[in-house]
């Protein structure tokens, strides 16, 4: 998994490349929770993710928890895949997902 | 028929994807029923891991076999851990606003709703869970 991080003010946008799963979701947590002081708006890119397993649920919930009190969260460019995962677990009402 | 036997440990679990992504290849399997099926291994490894043998490392037995008739993959994890049976859970609450979410047992309902079939029996004194997808 390979994770990108561009922020422009207080938005952030996190692009991560790969699968999402046991193994790579710590790491993914990691830099979420050291990079959101200040942060507004946070962007998560999905477009080169592979899939989503429930220990990247875990982590997009802590993330959108945090979010829901400080600004705003939204996952983008989901992919079919990626969005049935979401559906079946009733995150696509939980996440805002453009 | 294919069969791995290896550490139960997390740090495993790209290892036995990279397996049996490898066997589903040569049975030309759609990318998204593949996919489903590396994100159920991750899954079933990840709860061996962390379930059946509390803090001491034990074997996992992994069998991999496919069904020409009926174009079915199945997938039977076996541990000699505590006896565990994930179906027993109730499936979580996925109706519920973020603020009062768990941050967990998603995992095994996301297997149960992208497999065809799932079954679990405890025998010899081993936990042996089967997940089933026709590809």
């Amino acid at each position: 998994m390979t994770i990108e991080k561009k922020q422009n003010g207080s938005s952030l946008t996190i692009a991560v490349q790969g699968r999402l799963d046991t193994t790579t979701a710590p790491d993914l947590e990691k830099e979420i929770k050291s990079g959101l002081d200040g942060v507004t708006e946070l962007i998560m890119d999905f477009e080169k993710l592979d899939y989503i397993s429930s220990a990247g649920l875990r982590v997009l919930l802590s993330a959108q928890k945090v979010m829901s009190k400080q600004g705003s969260m939204k996952v983008i460019h989901v992919s079919d895949l990626v969005m049935e995962v979401f559906e079946v677990t009733g995150f696509t009402d939980i996440l805002t997902i453009e | 028929m294919k069969e791995w036997t290896f550490e139960a440990n997390i740090d495993r679990i790209s290892w036995l994807t990279d397996q049996v992504n490898e066997e589903l290849e040569k049975l030309d399997c759609p990318m998204k029923a593949q996919m489903q099926i590396d994100v159920a291994i991750d899954e079933l490894l990840a709860n061996i891991a962390s379930y059946a043998y509390d803090l001491d490392a034990g074997e996992t037995t992994v069998r991999f076999d496919f069904d020409a008739d009926t174009r079915t993959v199945s997938l039977t994890f076996i541990d000699s851990g505590v006896p565990y049976d994930p179906l027993a859970k109730p499936d979580p609450d996925v109706t519920l606003s973020v603020e009062q979410r768990e941050v967990g047992g998603l995992g095994i309902f996301l297997v149960k709703k992208t497999m065809d079939d799932m079954t679990y029996v405890r025998r010899d004194g081993r936990n042996e869970l089967t997940i089933r997808k026709r590809i």
